[in-house]
C-alpha cells in the first residue's frame, strides 16, 4: 500500500512549519536516505530525508506552504508495483490519529490576554505592531546595540548560527563579529570574561542557551557580578544582562527543565526579570540593558513563538520593579510570572464562567518585587494564589506567603495557596511531564478553594 | 603544533645573578624597586602585627617573600594596563600605586578603607588605578582578567591585563576555559602564575600532575616561560618581553614565577606542612630584598646612607598607615544598605 509522508516535528516545541522546497518531483524514484524536502520552522531550516523507498507518487502540500501542522500528510510514496490509482485510496484513508497533546504544544493558543490589559502601559498611545516574543527580544537587543557602542552579545551559537533559538537572528549581519560573539562551550569562562569586561565599563548581554547551563557559571554571577559593587564600596559596578530560556520546555527531561527564578531572586546585588508577553520581553530587555546593574532575564522557550501587539517605538521600555495587572477582578488575586501568566489568565476565564472574578498580576520583576501592587490587590480581594512552574520549597510562592503574613495579614480571609511545579525532577514521559506542571484547571481549583467554593 | 612546542619548550630564563655581571637597570630604577619591595614587606609585617592585636579580623594573607614578582611585573606596566589578582593582594595594591592608608584601613574594616570597610583584606578595588581586585574565590580572577583584556581590545585602548594567580588556582577548570578564549581571540593578557610551592597546605607535587606550570598553556598554543620570581630584574626582563608580545596583538602570554611565601597561607595557618629549615634556607639564600641590596652595594649604585633613608621613609609611611587604620571610624551603620545596586 502507498505510504503517507507526514510533516515531521524538528524540535521539541515545534507545532507547525513552512514546507519551503521540494527536493524531489512527482515521479522521481526515492531511496531511503534521499533528501525529500526542506522544512522551515521559526528556529531553523532543515532537510527531511526519506525513510521508505519507492516513487514519489503525489505531493500533497506544495512548496511555499506555511503553517503546515506537524503530522499532516505532505506526500505519498508508491511502493513497487503500485500505480497512481493507489494514491486515492491513501488519500481517502483517515489521517493518522494526532499525537497526544503535551502541555507545551498549544502554548500559542494561551498567549493572547483574555481581556484587554487594564493597567497597561497607560501613557503610550502610539502605533502598535504584532510581533513574536522572539522578535521582541531581537529588536530590543538590536535597538540598544544601535544606541550604545558598549553593548555586545556573547554566548554559544549567537552569531553564525543566529541563536540556538533564533533570538539573535540578523544581529551578526548588522553588528559584525566584534559585537556578536560566538563562544566555545565554556560557561564559567565566558561568564567570568563578560563580568570582567563589565567591570571596565562595557555592557555585555550574555546569552545562556538555557539557564540550566548557568549553574556552571553561577559563581561568577553571584560572587563576581552581584557582590563587587558592595565589596568595592560603590566603586566598581557590573552593567550586564544574563538572558536565556528558563523553566520547562517540552519533553527535554530533568536536566533541561528547571526554573531558576527563586535561585537568583534570593541574591542581593541582582535584579531578576521574567517576561511573559512580547511587550514585557521588549520593554523589559531594553530596560535591563540600560540598567547599570547585573540583571537576570528569564525567558521561556515555549513563549518564543507567541505573538502580541507591541508599541512600535524604540523609546518604549517597561520599568524594572513594577508588576502589571493583566486582568482586574475583585474576588481573588492570582500572581504569576513568565509562562504561568497565560495559564493564570486561562484559569481566570474558567473562574469567570463560575461567577468568580480573579485579578491576575503579571509580576514581571522578581527582584525587586512590586509588593505594593500585590498587597493593594489583596486588600481588595482578601485572597492570594501564587503560581509558578518551579519547585515549592523556598520558591517564589513561599516568598509571597511570607509577604502576605508580614504586610497583609489582617486583610487575608483565607490562607495563601501555592500552585507550583511538582517537587520532583522533571520526568520525560509526556503524561508525567504534563502532571508535573501547573495547569489552568488546577489554578482555578486553588482559587475556588480560597474563595471557599 | 611545532611552533608552540618550540616556544613552550622547557627553558630557564637567563638570571641576572648578583656579582656575575652588571645589572641591566639604572641606579635609580634599582633603588625604586628596592623601595617598593621594602614598602610591601614592612606593610605586611605591620598588618601581621595588627592582626595579632585583634585589629584585623577574618582572613589575612601576607605577601612576604613574593615582593619581587609584583614589583618586577608592574615596572613594565603603563597607566592604561589593568591588574587583577587573588586574595593575597596587599602587595599588588601597593605596587599599583594605591594609598597604603586606604589599604590598611580596609584591613581594619574602617570607613577610610578603599571599600569603606565593606570589602576587607580580600576584596579591595581601585577604579582610578585600574586595580580590579582582590578576589576571594580561587581562580575566579582568571576569566575576569581575561574579560578585562577583552575590554582593552574592544575599546582599542592598547592596554594589557595582568592576571595574577597561584599554583593552587592553576588546577581550576576556568583557568583553561580562559586560556582557550584568550588565545582564540588574541586577547592582551599576561597570566602570571605565582608559584609559591604550596596551595594552602598542599605542596604542589601533591596537587598537580605536572609541576612545570609554564607549560599549562601549551595545549592552547600560549607561550610560557619559567622565571626566578625572587629576582626582580629577571621578573622585569620577562615582563617586558611578555608585554611586547601582548601589545603587538599576538595574544596571551604565561609567566610562571618561582617564588616563596615566608608566612603561612593565612594568619591562622600553623604551617606544619613544611619545615622551618626550608623557610629559613629560602630567606637566607634567595630573599629578593636582601639580594637586591647586595647587588646595589656590590656595584656601588647606592650608599648605606641612602638605604637607611629609604628605611626611615617607609617606616614613617607604614606607621602613618597603621595610625590611620586605627583612627579612621568604623563605617556608619547607614552604609549597611548602600552600594548594593547602582541607582539607575
Amino acid at each position: 500500500m502507498a505510504i503517507q509522508i507526514l510533516m515531521p516535528a524538528l524540535s521539541p516545541t515545534m507545532t507547525d512549519g513552512k514546507l519551503s522546497k521540494w527536493l524531489k518531483a512527482e515521479g522521481d524514484t526515492v531511496a531511503s536516505g534521499d533528501l525529500l524536502a526542506e522544512i522551515e520552522t521559526d528556529k531553523a531550516t532543515m532537510e527531511v530525508e526519506a525513510v521508505d523507498e519507492g516513487i514519489l507518487g503525489k505531493i500533497i502540500v506544495p512548496e511555499g506552504t506555511e503553517g503546515v501542522l506537524v503530522n499532516a500528510p505532505i506526500a505519498i510514496i508508491l511502493e513497487e508495483g503500485e500505480s497512481a490509482a493507489d494514491i486515492d485510496d491513501v488519500a481517502a484513508a483517515p489521517a493518522p490519529a494526532p499525537q497526544p497533546a503535551t502541555e507545551a504544544a498549544p502554548a500559542q493558543a494561551t498567549a493572547a490576554p483574555a481581556t484587554a490589559p487594564v493597567a497597561s502601559e497607560a501613557d503610550y498611545d502610539g502605533p502598535m505592531v504584532n510581533i513574536t516574543v522572539r522578535e521582541a527580544l531581537r529588536d530590543a537587543m538590536a535597538e540598544e546595540m544601535r544606541a550604545d557602542e558598549n553593548v555586545f552579545l556573547i554566548g554559544e551559537e549567537v552569531a553564525q548560527y543566529q541563536g540556538a533559538y533564533k533570538i539573535s537572528q540578523g544581529l551578526l549581519d548588522e553588528f559584525g563579529d566584534k559585537r556578536v560573539i560566538d563562544t566555545p562551550i565554556t560557561e564559567i569562562g565566558f561568564t567570568g570574561l563578560s563580568v570582567g569586561a563589565a567591570f571596565s565599563g562595557l555592557k555585555p548581554i550574555v546569552e545562556f542557551m538555557t539557564f540550566n547551563f548557568s549553574m556552571q557559571a553561577i559563581d561568577h554571577i553571584i560572587n563576581s557580578a552581584a557582590k563587587t559593587l558592595y565589596m568595592s564600596g560603590g566603586q566598581m559596578g557590573c552593567p550586564i544582562v544574563f538572558r536565556g530560556a528558563n523553566g520547562a520546555a517540552s519533553r527535554v527531561g530533568a536536566q533541561h527543565s528547571q526554573c531558576y527564578a527563586s535561585w537568583y531572586a534570593h541574591c542581593p546585588g541582582l535584579k531578576v526579570v521574567a517576561p511573559w508577553s512580547a511587550v514585557d520581553a521588549k520593554g523589559l530587555l531594553k530596560a535591563s540593558i540600560r540598567d547599570p546593574n547585573p540583571v537576570i532575564f528569564l525567558e521561556n522557550e515555549i513563549l518564543y513563538g507567541a505573538s502580541f501587539d507591541v508599541p512600535d517605538d524604540p523609546d518604549f521600555t517597561v520599568p524594572i520593579g513594577k508588576a502589571k495587572i493583566e486582568r482586574a477582578g475583585a474576588d481573588v488575586t492570582i500572581v504569576a510570572f513568565s509562562i504561568m501568566v497565560g495559564k493564570a489568565l486561562e484559569a481566570a476565564e474558567l473562574l469567570a464562567a463560575e461567577g468568580i472574578e480573579a485579578e491576575v498580576i503579571n509580576l514581571r520583576t522578581l527582584r525587586p518585587l512590586d509588593t505594593e501592587t500585590i498587597v493593594n490587590s489583596v486588600k481588595k480581594t482578601n485572597r492570594l494564589v501564587s503560581v509558578e512552574e518551579g519547585w515549592p520549597v523556598a520558591g517564589m510562592g513561599a516568598e509571597m506567603a511570607a509577604i502576605m503574613m508580614e504586610q497583609a495579614f489582617d486583610y487575608l480571609d483565607a490562607p495563601v495557596v501555592r500552585v507550583c511545579g511538582e517537587d520532583i525532577p522533571m520526568p520525560y514521559a509526556a503524561n508525567l511531564e504534563a502532571l508535573s506542571l501547573p495547569k489552568p484547571d488546577g489554578i482555578a481549583a486553588a482559587a475556588k478553594s480560597v474563595c471557599y467554593r | 603544533m611545532p611552533k608552540t612546542a618550540k616556544k613552550s619548550a622547557p627553558k630557564k630564563q637567563a638570571r641576572i645573578k648578583p656579582g656575575k655581571k652588571a645589572p641591566a637597570a639604572s641606579a635609580d630604577e634599582l633603588l625604586e624597586y628596592y623601595r617598593q619591595m621594602l614598602m610591601i614587606r614592612r606593610f605586611e609585617e605591620k598588618a601581621g602585627q595588627l592582626y595579632g592585636m585583634g585589629l584585623i579580623g577574618g582572613f589575612c594573607h601576607l605577601y612576604i617573600g613574593q615582593e619581587a614578582v609584583v614589583v618586577g611585573m608592574q615596572s613594565a606596566a603603563n597607566d592604561v594596563d589593568s591588574v587583577i589578582t587573588s586574595y593575597r593582594d596587599h602587595g599588588h595594591m601597593l605596587a599599583c600605586g594605591m594609598d597604603p592608608k586606604g589599604v590598611m584601613a580596609e584591613l581594619t574594616g574602617r570607613a577610610g578603607g578603599y571599600s569603606k570597610g565593606k570589602g576587607g583584606s580580600m576584596h579591595m578595588f581601585s577604579a582610578e588605578k585600574n586595580f580590579y581586585g582582590g578576589h576571594g574565590i580561587v581562580g575566579a580572577q582568571v576569566p575576569l582578567g581575561t574579560g578585562l583584556a577583552f575590554a582593552h581590545k574592544y575599546k582599542g585602548d592598547g592596554g594589557v591585563n595582568m592576571a595574577y594567580f597561584g599554583d593552587g588556582a592553576i588546577n581550576q577548570g576556568q583557568v583553561y576555559e580562559s586560556f582557550n578564549m584568550a588565545q582564540l581571540w588574541s586577547l592582551p593578557v599576561i597570566y602570571i602564575i605565582e608559584n609559591n610551592k604550596y596551595g594552602m597546605g598542599t605542596a604542589i607535587e601533591r596537587a598537580s600532575s605536572t609541576t612545570e606550570l609554564y607549560l599549562r598553556g601549551s595545549a592552547h598554543g600560549i607561550p610560557g616561560v619559567k622565571i626566578d620570581g625572587m629576582d626582580v630584574l629577571a621578573v622585569r626582563s620577562a615582563a617586558e618581553k611578555a608585554m611586547k608580545h601582548c601589545r603587538s596583538g599576538k595574544g596571551p602570554y604565561i609567566l610562571e614565577m618561582e617564588t616563596y611565601r615566608y608566612r603561612g597561607h593565612s594568619m591562622s595557618d600553623p604551617a606544619k606542612y613544611r619545615s622551618k629549615d626550608e623557610v629559613s634556607k629560602v630567606r637566607k639564600e634567595s630573599d629578593p630584598i636582601d639580594n637586591l641590596r647586595q647587588l646595589m652595594m656590590k656595584h656601588k649604585t647606592t650608599t648605606e646612607e641612602a638605604l637607611k633613608e629609604i628605611d626611615r621613609e617607609i617606616k614613617a609611611l607604614v606607621t602613618e598607615a597603621a595610625n590611620f587604620a586605627q583612627s579612621s571610624p568604623e563605617p556608619d551603620p547607614g552604609e549597611l544598605y548602600t552600594d548594593i545596586l547602582v541607582e539607575a
